[in-house]
Formats: structure tokens, C-alpha cells, sequence
């Protein structure tokens, strides 16, 4: 089990001329927390977007490495007429958003009930006719989807619709819906996008426990660098799509290309 | 305060004069007699005071407490949508007497309110399908009527060609219908909604058009006849035409040609009930439950694992069935279909009716229906500005309510570990209930 969940290897994604990414390689090991972070237009959520299946990476691999060997991500999505992203996420990579989308006129726990719908009884007849089978399993995916809401501190607002929940905490029940697509690999995007310090902290804790109690292997883009600093085991820097710097928090803290991508150089160090 | 008060309703009153008069002056004022006309300007005057009238009227009902209440009732659900809080009661009695009158309704009625009665079910039931797809799944279609076509020829070609009768054509038609759905379907689907638009309502008229021009196979404009509909071999004419035995026979009762538009009428009652709870429950299902998701974010949806094409697909599908039922219940009233029966101005009726009653939501769907069949009939007196007061009934509606007639509800979920009956779903413990 020493091989890598998600296994990125040589990715190039071209827009027309525009080079998103250059020849990215990375790894994530099962049951960390890793962060890709680097400044603005990185490219990190083109990144992101090629390992969840949105995109497909010009060049490259995208490995998952799943029970039934690895699979490439690439060839999901181009596998014809049933291909798609849906497959992606079939095979294990739930993501949540930059600008968060949640089903915003419906309610919390359908919102949940929705991510879940590989293991609910989607039969017509059988939902018509409201036969045991389907009700064994509305009542299960219910039990999943609260348990979730438990893990994120939302049951109080279970029967609320997701539109009206404030803002911090839409950011959690989109982390709990994808959860409940029972994913190996979470990728969350800037989940602490316009959170205050207060929920930013609570962010942190949830992260942890996925992390420390579930086993979950979490990808995660984040600007905040005291919350990547607190809960990643390993960081991957990116620079105009190109990995820059690539371990621990400390490490990636201390390189100096890092900090020149981030605070620019002064001139004496570029003509030197 | 009094007097700044009684100027500004002077004010609305003359500007509500002026603007009517304008209006009525030309419209009523003017008669046209032969190539001059007749000046009958009091008739405006005389109109325009009294919606002058109304108005000021309407300002002094709304400075009362009791105006401000209702005015804030009227205002007050700007977003239409609600989760239930799992306490309310359970409207089975309700239901229940609604099914009963409804199951009644021929016996009191007279034959020309029961063709109305069916024709206002038949709009549910397409109201229902267009539901589906357009208020469920988020798909705009243009086109409906050309499924509502198809299960109407369905009926009448098929006893022409095939022999097809009634109780057969009923069975058949949702599974034709929803074929043809899913041809049209299928290529579109990856389109997003006004493109899905525009092919839809290329398809109806497509339909249309080869109805209309097949004059060898469905008798273009001239239509096509659809044999009375028979009950186990028995059947409504006078004479037994269809190789049964007349019911009055049977019965030895007096003939009556009501009797046929009683079956039709209880038939396809039992038929838009049942239609209602299945699309009640496909709301709480799996399949719809995807379906609003899809409507509410598709990258989100997708995100999720959800097979975005096959979803729309089966919204798709699912919504033709039932207009293609409609279409049997149609023809077999009818007793007669030609094309002119499917242009596009009924597509934008029963997409009226949904947009009316509230996307998404049943009831909506069905009050709306039944507003909006019932209420030409009951302005057949103004003929003439039937179409203008139909008109004027839907920018007041969409102004005032533009979620539509009924605020939909949503319905509310609780853990299995609390102690509830699930059989009862509406019921749930109180501490849940906030």
C-alpha cells in the first residue's frame, strides 16, 4: 500500500497557445492532507480541473490509484458516449469549488441525498411504489447524510435550504456533500475563500479530523497560508504551471524560489 | 398630514384618469361606422372615472390596517420556496374528498361543464408532463405538443391502419411517445437552454408539418377520425359498431350519449391521479431529486457523479409519456384529429400553464391548469377581449407572483435512530421540529 493514491505524472494542459501547465508532477499519499499553492494564475485550479475530470490534460498521466490497480483519469473522460467528468468522481476524486455551488433552492439534507444517488434505489417503480428495498435505502443514505452533517456541525440546519445557510457554512455542507459520494481522494478549491479567521479555524479542525479519524486523503488549494501551514503534510508549489517546490510545509517555507515567486526578487539578485 | 395625504390621492387619480382615458378613448371611444365613425367619447369618460375610482379606492383600503395585512400577505414570500418543518398535518382528508367530488362531478354536471372538465384535465395532465421537464429538470421545451400529436395520432392511425382501440393506444402511447422524446432528445441534450429551445420547437412544428403534408398516411388538414373509446367489449354508440354490445343494451337502460363522456371523464380522472402521485413521489425520489439538481447547478451535479445526459434523458422521456397520454385522452374526446389541433400557440399555453402554477410545483401546475381552461369558458361572454383579459391576467400574475400561483414546498428528511412511523412521513418527533 507504499504507492501513491493519486499519482500525477508529466501533466502539460494547453489552451490554443496559452500553457496552463508544464510538465506537472506530483503525488499524493494516502491519507495526508497535501496543498498546491503558488500565486495567483498559477494554474492550480486548471490543475485541479485535469485531476477532477473537468478538463483533459493535453499530455500527460493522471493516475488514481484505486483497489482494482490504477486507473488514468485522461481516459475516463474520453471513453465514448457514457464518458464524462460523472466517471471521475465514480472512481473515487470528489471536489468541492472556488465559488461555492450548492443546489441553492433546495434543502440541506437533499443536497446530500443528491451525491448519493450510486447508492439509493433510483428504480422508478420501485420509488413509486415505495417498495422496502427503496425505503431501506432512502433510510440509510438519510443516516449517511446526517452523519455527515454531525462531522460538520450542521444538524441544527438539516431542513434549512442551502441557499439561506450562511456563508462559512455552505463552504462546510459543500465539503459534506462530496464527502458523501464516499470519494478516496477529496480535492477542495479555496475552501477558505472569504471565510473570517474564526471559521477558518473551524475549516482547519474539520480537515484534520477527515484526515485523522477517516483515513481520508485530502488535495487542497489554499491561499491561506496558516491554515496550509497548520494541516498539510506536504506541499506542492506552483509558478506560471510549473512545479517550483515540491515537500514538507517547512521545507517549501524555507526555498528560496518559493519565496521569490511569492515576493517577487529584488534586481541585484537577478543580475546576479 | 391630512391634507398631503388627500393631494397625493388626487394625484394617483388624475393620473390614473389621464392614462386610462388615453387608453379607452381610442378602444371605446371611437365606433366605426361604415368609413367614418361614430364620437362616443362619455363612454371613456364614464370608464375612466370609474377605474379612476378604483383606484382611489384601492389607496384607502391599503392606508387601513386591515388593507396593510393583506397587502403584506399578498408581498411578503419573495423567494416561493420553503423546506416543511415535518409537522403539518397530513392533508389525506383533504385528498380524499378532492378524489371523491372529482369521481362525482358527472353525475351533477351537464354535458357541456364536462367537456370542459375534460379538456381542463387534459391540460393537467400535459401541464404535469411539461412539469417534468421543464420545472423539475430545468429544460425549456418549446415543442411539447408535438408528444400531445404524437399520442393523439397514435389512437387514430393506429384504429385506421392497425386496429388499434382505446385501452390499447392508452398503453401504447407513453412508450411511443417517450421513444420519440428520446430521439429528439438524445442529440440535443448537451445543449443548454435556449438552444434546447430553439430545437424543441423546431420538432413540434416538424411534427405539425408532417401531419399536415403526409397526405397519403394521415390525412393531412383533413384529419383523421378516432373511434369511440369501449369498456370491456361494451361500447357507447347507439348501435354496436365496433363488433361489441352497446352499454344501454347490456344494462338495459335507456341510451344516453352522455355516457361516453362519463368514462372518458372517470378514466381519465383515475388516470391524471395517478399521474399526480407519481410525480408527487418522483419529487422525493432519487430520479427527481437529480432532476432538480440538475436544474439548480449541472457542474455541480456533475461533480457528484451524476450522469447529466441520461438524467435529462429520462426527464425527457418521462415528460413525452405523459403528454403522449394526454394526446389518447384528446383524440378520444375529440373523436376527430387534424393538425391544426397542435400548433405552436398550445406549446405556449401548457408552458404558460407551468410557468403559472409555479415551476415544479404540483399543485401549482394543476390550479393553473384548470384556471386557465375554465377561464375562457367562463369569459365567453366578452369574446372579444377574451384574449386581452387572458392577457392582462398573466403580467398581473407574473408581476405580483412571479414564483408562480403556489410557493413550493420541500420536504423535510429526518434520521431513522429517531422514533417515527415510516409510513407516516409527515409526522416527527418534536425536538426536530423547529
Amino acid at each position: 500500500m507504499n504507492a501513491p493514491l493519486l499519482d500525477v505524472r508529466n501533466v502539460t494542459m494547453r489552451f490554443g497557445g496559452i500553457v496552463a501547465n508544464r510538465d506537472v508532477s506530483f503525488s499524493v499519499a494516502r491519507g495526508s492532507v497535501t496543498a498546491l499553492i503558488g500565486p495567483n494564475g498559477a494554474g492550480k485550479t486548471t490543475m485541479f480541473n485535469c485531476i477532477t475530470g473537468f478538463y483533459r490534460a493535453s499530455e500527460g498521466q493522471i493516475l488514481l490509484n484505486g483497489p482494482a490497480g490504477p486507473q488514468d483519469i485522461g481516459t475516463l473522460i474520453t471513453r465514448p458516449v457514457t464518458g464524462g467528468s460523472h466517471l471521475v468522481t465514480r472512481a473515487g476524486i470528489a471536489r468541492t469549488f472556488q465559488n461555492i455551488r450548492l443546489f441553492k433552492e433546495m434543502s440541506v439534507v437533499e443536497n446530500l441525498l443528491v451525491a448519493q444517488h450510486l447508492v439509493t434505489a433510483n428504480n422508478l417503480v420501485s420509488g413509486v411504489f415505495r417498495t422496502p428495498a427503496f425505503r431501506r435505502a432512502e433510510r440509510e443514505a438519510i443516516d449517511r447524510a446526517y452523519h455527515w452533517l454531525g462531522e460538520m456541525n450542521l444538524t441544527a440546519d438539516a431542513n434549512r435550504l442551502a441557499g439561506e445557510l450562511p456563508y462559512g457554512r455552505q463552504r462546510r455542507l459543500e465539503i459534506a456533500r462530496a464527502m458523501c459520494t464516499g470519494p478516496r481522494l477529496i480535492c477542495l478549491d479555496e475552501p477558505a475563500a472569504g471565510l473570517n479567521p474564526a471559521e477558518t479555524h473551524e475549516l482547519s479542525e474539520v480537515i484534520q479530523r477527515l484526515c485523522k479519524q477517516h483515513g481520508q486523503t485530502v488535495l487542497v488549494i489554499e491561499h491561506d497560508m496558516g491554515l496550509v501551514m497548520r494541516i498539510s503534510d506536504h506541499v506542492v508549489v506552483l509558478d506560471h504551471g510549473e512545479v517550483i517546490s515540491d515537500g514538507t510545509p517547512a521545507h517549501v517555507a524555507n526555498d528560496p524560489a518559493v519565496i521569490a515567486a511569492y515576493l517577487g526578487v529584488s534586481e541585484e539578485e537577478v543580475e546576479a | 398630514m391630512e391634507t398631503t395625504r388627500l393631494l397625493t390621492l388626487a394625484k394617483q387619480a388624475l393620473l390614473t384618469f389621464t392614462v386610462s382615458l388615453i387608453l379607452f378613448a381610442p378602444i371605446s371611444g371611437l365606433v366605426l361606422e361604415g368609413f367614418s365613425f361614430r364620437n362616443e367619447l362619455t363612454r371613456a369618460v364614464l370608464l375612466a372615472a370609474v377605474v379612476a375610482a378604483g383606484r382611489v379606492a384601492l389607496s384607502l383600503v391599503g392606508m387601513t390596517a386591515i388593507g396593510r395585512k393583506i397587502a403584506s400577505k399578498v408581498a411578503g414570500n419573495g423567494n416561493g420556496v420553503t423546506v416543511m418543518t415535518g409537522t403539518e398535518k397530513s392533508p389525506v382528508v383533504i385528498l380524499v374528498l378532492i378524489f371523491l367530488a372529482g369521481l362525482a362531478l358527472p353525475f351533477f354536471a351537464d354535458k357541456y361543464f364536462l367537456g370542459i372538465a375534460i379538456l381542463a384535465l387534459i391540460y393537467c395532465l400535459l401541464g404535469l408532463g411539461l412539469n417534468i421537464v421543464v420545472g423539475l429538470a430545468g429544460l425549456l421545451d418549446l415543442g411539447f405538443v408535438a408528444f400531445y400529436a404524437v399520442g393523439a395520432y397514435l389512437l387514430a392511425l393506429g384504429a385506421q391502419y392497425l386496429g388499434l382501440g382505446f385501452w390499447s393506444a392508452l398503453i401504447i402511447a407513453p412508450f411511443l411517445a417517450g421513444l420519440c422524446g428520446m430521439i429528439l432528445a438524445f442529440p440535443v441534450l448537451k445543449m443548454h437552454g435556449d438552444y434546447l429551445a430553439i430545437v424543441t420547437l423546431g420538432f413540434g412544428e416538424i411534427i405539425r408539418l408532417v401531419l399536415n403534408n403526409w397526405l397519403e398516411f394521415t390525412g393531412g388538414p383533413n384529419g383523421a377520425s378516432v373511434p369511440p373509446p369501449t369498456l370491456f367489449g361494451l361500447e357507447f354508440t347507439r348501435t354496436a359498431k365496433q363488433g361489441g354490445v352497446p352499454l344501454h343494451d347490456y344494462f338495459g337502460i335507456p341510451y344516453s350519449a352522455d355516457y361516453k363522456f362519463w368514462f372518458i371523464y372517470l378514466v381519465l380522472f383515475l388516470v391524471v391521479c395517478l399521474v399526480v402521485y407519481a410525480v408527487e413521489r418522483l419529487r422525493m425520489m432519487p430520479l427527481g431529486r437529480m432532476w432538480e439538481a440538475l436544474r439548480e447547478d449541472e457542474i455541480a451535479c456533475r461533480s457528484l457523479g451524476v450522469n447529466h445526459v441520461f438524467t435529462k434523458l429520462t426527464a425527457f422521456m418521462l415528460g413525452a409519456s405523459t403528454g403522449g397520454l394526454a394526446g389518447v385522452f384528446f383524440a378520444v374526446h375529440q373523436g376527430f384529429v387534424n393538425p391544426t389541433s397542435f400548433t405552436f400557440f398550445e406549446s405556449a399555453l401548457i408552458l404558460a400553464i407551468v410557468v403559472l402554477g409555479g415551476l415544479g410545483s404540483t399543485v401549482g401546475v394543476i390550479a393553473a391548469a384548470l384556471v386557465l381552461t375554465i377561464l375562457p369558458e367562463l369569459l365567453r361572454d366578452f369574446a372579444e377581449y377574451r384574449v386581452l383579459v387572458f392577457g392582462v391576467l398573466m403580467v398581473v400574475m407574473m408581476i405580483w407572483k412571479p414564483r408562480g400561483l403556489v410557493r413550493i414546498q420541500r420536504p423535510a428528511f429526518f434520521p431513522s435512530s429517531e422514533p417515527r412511523d415510516d409510513t407516516a412521513p409527515l409526522s416527527a418527533s418534536p425536538e426536530v421540529a423547529r
